[in-house]
């Protein structure tokens, strides 16, 4: 029963760990510089058709896909950046819901075209399958895999953001973009760059992720909730408020499913409205 | 007050004083009118036009706190939702009379509504999307897990309804389904025209216009808000008792989260804070549904996603805005 418990306690944080890292990115849209962008698991699909394109049709191993899944994503990103949603970072919340709402639209359309309704299969290696036993307790390596990966990548875009010149551009665009324009920052051009990594993080949480979220057309819509929520009950300006968010939503949701089945994916919504009524401003709220 | 020495102070003060006239405009007549036109012109969309009255009047109640109010949501749904069921449900087990049950369906919607709006209130524009999303998202999983009353995803069938006042049976070729939900929908509406047009209706565009302000002219805020929700949900649940009433038949996606998104399309498509966006927003909708996802489904969303970004890009106001900015022009010249 405990190493059971255990068990549904690691998928939890596995699942939590890859929302974390698909979720990044919204942080520093909709947290920091409030554009409400329901689009954002687009990038994740375009991450994850990229790898199941390279590995089923160029024959290219699984872990060498997720580098091109990072830039693909990115290049998308930054181009729709320049292109439309730089236009609407000072437009009314319903505009931005609608136009993103549009994108959403698009791409169901066109992935549904290109590659039909079906799920994509995902081949992992040999090495990532499987299970391994620690004390007890059996873990799966794929999701042990995980972990890792993001626990890597989050030191990663901590140094990144707190150690680092473009860091600290960063910050200071979005806690005062006039006043960092002013200081000679081209405050676009950082924002830009930000909204390609994000996106390129989450194009590699698609990647990542086929093998626990699935990937089918409709997976912008269907994770769109979860994205969202990551960032709302984890307030932004820190990527500690997300990271504990996406844990415990992560958490929540697989041991929902699992010990009570019968209202299954109720227990994730009920949290969320609850988390929201308790911190408005998310658990790590930002002073506004 | 007008005293001749200030002639256009005293002016202004005599407008701003006056409420909106809210005569009904020859327009709006002739609005009217072609749905009656319609009913006899043509036999074989009647079924249609009334699944389009409906959407129309469930696109007018999201305007009423969108439009009005400026409250964006994305699980309004849940209300069209919450009157369906209860109207079905109500016909399943016995009570088979259906204006009462319009009425228990927006009581109930109402009811639900009002202790949604306590958390829609309080936030601001983010937490008001999350909330109702995730309200919307909880009313249907608990529609989808409680199969045994609802019927699950499969929907609730078995939806009879009596004949209205005991004389019109509703008939497979929708002319008892068009004239009730015409009727119905036109008595709505008219009530919701009142409504915005009453000093009730102007406190709500002040509210939009500027929330941090309405407090000093004395006007409570938040209760405003709160009473808009409570009407803008019986207006739904009117409209999803309307739905399952004519169709006889609540399906879970009545609903999910793509209702909630296409009724915010068709509102901002047809032009929101003038009321009539709502129903041409729902005609040009459903119309074009009809047509373009007979030719394939896809094709259809694909091309609804393109209109919106189009839409928020260069056509603000919908149909309705750009029709009267052409009118504004053209009265100019």
């Amino acid at each position: 029963m405990i190493a059971n418990v255990i068990g549904v306690l690691f998928d939890g944080v596995a699942y939590g760990s890859l929302l974390f890292i698909i979720a990044v990115g919204l942080a520093v849209t909709l947290g920091l510089m409030n554009f409400v962008n329901l689009a954002h698991g687009v990038f994740a699909m375009v991450g994850g058709y990229v790898c199941v394109v390279l590995m089923t049709r160029a024959g290219v191993p699984f872990l060498a896909t997720l580098p091109v899944a990072f830039v693909a994503a990115a290049i998308v990103g930054l181009v729709l950046e320049r292109t439309l949603y730089q236009h609407l970072y000072r437009a009314s919340p319903l505009d931005q819901v609608l136009f993103t709402i549009g994108v959403v639209y698009m791409s169901i359309a066109g992935a549904t075209y290109v590659f039909g309704s079906s799920q994509q299969p995902v081949f992992l290696p040999s090495y990532l399958r499987g299970q391994v036993h620690v004390l007890g307790v059996d873990l799966g390596v794929y999701r042990l895999f995980l972990v890792a990966v993001v626990a890597l990548l989050t030191y990663a875009l901590h140094l990144l953001l707190e150690r680092t010149r473009f860091g600290s551009q960063v910050r200071a665009s979005v806690d005062n973009p006039v006043a960092a324009a002013g200081l000679g920052i081209n405050v676009n051009r950082v924002f830009a760059l930000t909204f390609a990594l994000g996106s390129g993080l989450a194009g590699l949480g698609g990647g990542l992720g086929i093998d626990v979220l699935g990937l089918d057309p409709t997976f912008p819509l269907k994770y769109m909730v979860y994205f969202l929520l990551v960032v709302a009950v984890g307030g932004s300006g820190t990527i500690k408020g997300p990271l504990v968010a996406a844990v415990i939503l992560g958490v929540f949701d697989v041991s929902g499913k699992y010990f009570v089945p019968q209202i299954g994916g109720f227990v994730i919504y009920a949290l969320m409205v609850l988390l929201l009524i308790v911190f408005p401003a998310g658990l790590y709220g930002r002073r506004t | 007050m007008a005293t001749p020495s200030l002639p256009i102070a005293s002016r202004l003060a005599a407008n701003a004083a006056r409420l909106p006239s809210d005569r009904l405009r020859p327009l709006e007549v002739a609005f009217w009118l072609a749905w009656v036109a319609a009913f006899f012109l043509f036999p074989s969309y009647r079924l249609l036009g009334s699944q389009i009255l409906i959407t129309g009047l469930f696109a007018v109640s999201l305007d009423l706190i969108l439009g009005y109010a400026g409250i964006v949501s994305l699980g309004h749904a849940a209300f069209f939702g919450v009157g369906a069921y209860t109207a079905g449900l109500l016909a399943v087990h016995g009570w088979h009379e259906p204006i009462s049950g319009l009425f228990a369906a927006a009581i109930v919607a109402a009811i639900v509504g009002y202790l949604v709006s306590f958390l829609v209130v309080r936030g601001g524009d983010l937490t008001r999307l999350m909330v109702t999303l995730g309200i919307g998202l909880m009313l249907w999983e608990a529609a989808n897990k409680a199969a045994f009353i609802t019927g699950g995803v499969d929907g609730l069938s078995g939806v009879t309804i009596a004949p209205i006042f005991g004389l019109w049976t509703f008939d497979l070729a929708g002319r008892t389904a068009f004239v009730y939900a015409l009727v119905v929908v036109f008595v709505v509406f008219m009530v919701m025209r009142r409504l915005v047009h009453s000093p009730f209706g102007l406190s709500l565009r002040g509210i939009q216009q500027g929330g941090r302000r309405m407090p000093a002219i004395g006007a409570p805020v938040a209760r405003r808000l709160r009473a808009i929700f409570t009407v803008a949900a019986a207006v739904a649940g009117t409209a999803g008792a309307l739905l399952a009433q004519t169709t006889q038949f609540v399906g879970i996606d009545s609903l999910g989260f793509q209702r909630s998104a296409d009724l915010l399309i068709m509102l901002v498509l047809g032009g929101t804070g003038r009321l009539y966006g709502g129903l041409v927003g729902a005609i040009v909708f459903m119309l074009a549904q009809d047509y373009l996802s007979g030719i394939d489904p896809v094709y259809w969303q694909f091309w609804i996603g393109f209109l919106l970004v189009v839409v928020v890009l260069f056509a603000h106001g919908g149909i309705l805005g750009g029709l009267q900015a052409l009118r504004t022009r053209f009265l100019r010249r």
